[in-house]
């Protein structure tokens, strides 16, 4: 395997996480987390179900409220502004503005099953940042023909196969054209013949210098595409460094036991 | 493979020559001579005694006092569920509102307006003279700037519109809410993901899902209020029925032939809501299945097709 994605020039830090907690109730999920994702990265979160990595991606676009500890993206406090010495919090319309940036893949999909795919693509762009809709079909349909499924811009989600409407999702995130995408367990809902024709997809948005985090159990990925791999249990980030050597030779316990089940 | 087994081993014939008889129903039969009785006893019934007063039922069918009758019953139903759809949805987006003041006050609406019989609202919109001689609009506590009587104000159809609509308002608040809930949180959550706000997802994602859950009980709160509608007889206004009630107690004397009369118009004024209804849940259903939902006309044309194939494969 050539390094074709590992050798990106890092530019900014455009996630960058300190001390993060978060709980739900009496429950701490989240127990400091610490990393930073660099302009262009891969990051591979693994770990077991209840590890918090979900948790954590979704604390990005702030789907969650963190409870405490610093976490910013592209520079800016994920749900305060800052004035002065006081974090003042943020209205539900700046959150929505600041999502704009963020695009984000869902384990279920997602998608709206009462508008056609092409409806699916250009609704965001049309109704929240108000491109014009001739404008935003033609950039959809270009992502569409990049996700291979240029054919079924009329169909609606419900006539698609599973890793059909997981692409049409990749490519609705797109078109808000985010300098950032989350990818939270994308195959994990997939029947097994069905997982290799997102991951491609994913894959092409790497090498296109898209800056990602995917949480995900597909260890293949993350060897061959992530620049980064971080290891989650617990709700702490256990390891983390060059995937290949994560995967073949992990330093902490806990991670050559997960490992162990997984590979 | 066991069909060959089969037929090897006991020396039966091949499958080819193995006749289907299809299963028989003989209760069905029994079931369909029990009802024809009893339809043509009350056909019988309705052509031969004369007490049905068929010729009146003619007479009065389209009596302009049942006409407008009719006018006032569907006035009263379009305007009390329009006011009951808007101010139920708005209800239940208030009930499911982060703000507690909000889905406080829609809970004590609800509670209220549930609690105590809509006859008794109608009955007091139309009294509200007795309360408050005048009505202005103006500064609260402060200068008024236009001052309407009450009375004149306050109409008899103003105040059966308001008592049916508030009152329809909280029971569509929980039909309204029940839509939305039905609609999954990973909805809200893909539409917030794309940067949409609140009201925005809510408009284009969430409520045209709901809808869907929503119609079919709207149908049936929009045909009992259709009837619900003959009430504000108690406050002197003529609906349907009340009209039908006018003729028989002021000139027929006839009780039978203006009720049927009545009947037959609230089952034609039904059959149309049926035949909307059809057509909303049509458009709300777009995308939940992957065949498009025949009409019911469509479905009996191809029912008999299919069975004249299976009669003419099966000789």
């Amino acid at each position: 395997m050539p390094d074709a994605f590992t050798k990106r020039p890092a530019g900014q830090p455009i996630v960058l996480a300190e001390e993060v907690h978060k709980s739900f109730g009496p429950v701490e999920v989240l127990k400091g987390i610490n990393l930073q994702v660099m302009e262009g990265q891969v990051l591979c979160v693994i770990g077991p179900s209840g590890s918090g990595k979900s948790t954590f991606i979704r604390c990005i676009n702030h789907l969650e409220k963190i409870d405490s500890g610093r976490l910013l993206v592209d520079g800016h406090l994920v749900g305060y502004r800052r004035v002065g010495n006081k974090l003042h919090e943020m209205r539900e319309s700046e959150i929505a503005k600041r999502r704009e940036d963020v695009g984000m893949v869902f384990q279920h999909f997602n998608l709206f099953p009462h508008m056609t795919v092409l409806q699916n693509l250009i609704e965001a762009p049309t109704k929240v940042k108000k491109v014009p809709k001739g404008e935003a079909t033609e950039f959809a349909r270009a992502l569409l023909e990049r996700v291979g499924l240029a054919e079924k811009e009329k169909a609606y989600p419900a006539q698609l196969s599973g890793g059909q409407q997981q692409r049409v999702a990749i490519a609705r995130a797109l078109c808000m054209k985010p300098k950032l995408m989350l990818f939270d367990e994308p195959t994990s809902a997939l029947d097994p013949e069905l997982v290799g024709e997102v991951l491609d997809v994913m894959k092409g948005l790497a090498a296109d210098g898209m800056t990602m985090i995917v949480v995900t159990h597909e260890m293949g990925f993350a060897r061959e595409v992530a620049n980064e791999l971080v290891f989650m249990d617990g709700g702490v980030v256990v390891e983390a460094g060059n995937p290949r050597d994560v995967l073949a030779n992990p330093q902490h316990n806990r991670t050559k036991a997960f490992l162990s089940k997984v590979l | 493979m066991v069909e060959r087994v089969a037929g090897s081993s006991a020396g039966e014939p091949p499958a080819e020559e193995l006749v289907v008889v299809p299963l028989r129903h003989p209760w069905r039969w029994v079931a369909i001579a029990v009802i024809a009785l009893l339809v043509a006893m009350l056909v019988h019934s309705l052509v031969s005694n004369p007490l049905w007063h068929w010729d009146y039922v003619r007479g009065y069918f389209t009596d302009t006092v049942i006409l407008k009758g009719i006018w006032v019953t569907i006035e009263l139903t379009v305007l009390s569920m329009l006011i009951g759809v808007v101010l139920g949805t708005i209800l239940a987006v208030m009930r499911m509102s982060p703000n507690p003041v909000l889905s406080g006050t829609a809970w004590v609406y609800t509670w209220f307006f549930r609690g105590t019989p809509v006859l008794v609202q109608v009955i007091f919109w139309y009294s509200l003279g007795l309360l408050f001689h005048n009505i202005s609009i103006g500064v609260p506590f402060g200068p008024r700037w236009h001052t309407w009587d009450s009375n004149t104000l306050i109409t008899g159809f103003t105040a059966a519109v308001l008592g049916l609509g508030l009152n329809e308002a909280a029971y569509m608040s929980e039909i309204a809410r029940a839509g939305l809930l039905s609609v999954g949180p990973g909805q809200a959550e893909a539409a917030a993901a794309l940067g949409m706000g609140r009201g925005l997802a809510l408009r284009r994602v969430i409520l045209p899902q709901a809808m869907r859950v929503i119609i079919p009980p709207t149908g049936n709160e929009t045909i009992s209020m259709l009837k619900t509608t003959s009430i504000v007889l108690y406050i002197g206004l003529y609906d349907l029925l009340g009209a039908a009630q006018s003729i028989y107690s002021q000139a027929t004397f006839l009780q039978v032939p203006l009720l049927v009369v009545a009947s037959i118009w609230y089952l034609i004024m039904t059959s149309v809501l049926y035949v909307g209804q059809y057509f909303l849940e049509k458009r709300f259903g777009r995308g939940t299945t992957r065949n498009v939902p025949l009409r019911p006309g469509q479905r009996l044309l191809l029912r008999i097709r299919r069975r004249d194939e299976s009669a003419v494969g099966g000789a």
